[in-house]
């Protein structure tokens, strides 16, 4: 049965993969990477207990916490073009963030 | 008791793959990012709640629930937040929603 389980998420994760490099905007691949990350927490623990070594939670765990820091990481290097600016309070205000000029497309 | 217990972690994880999958052809197949980012909400909140209900059945009372329970707040908690940043970004750079042909970016009727 985690057999079962652990090859429905590597599908998930192919087409989470697919969708990354097909993904027409910048922002379609990070949702991809992300939620490939995600799906690859849940396929490490699915992991531990298919080889009956629980410790792997443990490397999921510190999975997660590497998965959101890394999304938050390139958004705000796509937003200031820097990751030493001090985001601070307009950077989640929307319309008052000191905003690059930005190509289209 | 254990086979109602198998049995019911069989199903918790047989369905949480079920919305994995459900999740991952939503974000192959949705067409603009917003409704991509609806697509992979559903892997994020029901796919790990129930497959991390499904393991944590098997774990049974240990150590290994507690770490199984940690995993599920981690995510529970960044995921809205990496996907709320996400489309701040991408309204942000000037990304418009797809919307039906006859209404405008509020949902009230084109006039």
């Amino acid at each position: 049965m985690f057999t079962a389980a652990t090859i429905a998420i590597l599908v998930a994760m192919g087409m989470a993969l697919a969708r990354a490099l097909l993904g027409p905007t910048v922002f379609d691949r990070v949702l991809a990477v992300n939620s490939f990350g995600t799906k690859t927490v849940l396929l490490i623990a699915l992991l531990g207990f298919l080889s009956d070594r629980p410790d792997f939670l443990d490397i999921g765990m510190v999975y997660a916490l590497i998965n959101f820091i890394g999304t938050i990481a390139v958004l705000k290097f796509l937003k200031f073009g820097d990751l030493g600016t001090p985001g601070g309070a307009d950077s989640d205000s929307g319309d008052a963030g000191p905003q690059e000029s930005r190509s289209q497309g | 008791m254990a086979v109602l217990l198998d049995v019911a972690s069989w199903a918790l994880l047989l369905a949480g793959s079920a919305f994995c999958l459900i999740g991952g052809l939503g974000l192959l197949r949705f067409p603009d990012v917003y409704a991509r980012m609806h697509a992979s909400g559903i892997t994020d909140t029901l796919g790990t709640m129930l497959i991390v209900a499904g393991l944590a059945l098997q774990a049974g009372w240990t150590q290994v629930t507690i770490k199984l329970v940690l995993i599920l707040i981690f995510l529970l908690f960044t995921s809205p937040t990496s996907t709320y940043a996400l489309a701040n970004a991408a309204y942000n750079s000037g990304l418009k929603p797809f919307l039906a042909p006859d209404r405008d970016l509020d949902g009230e009727a084109k006039r």
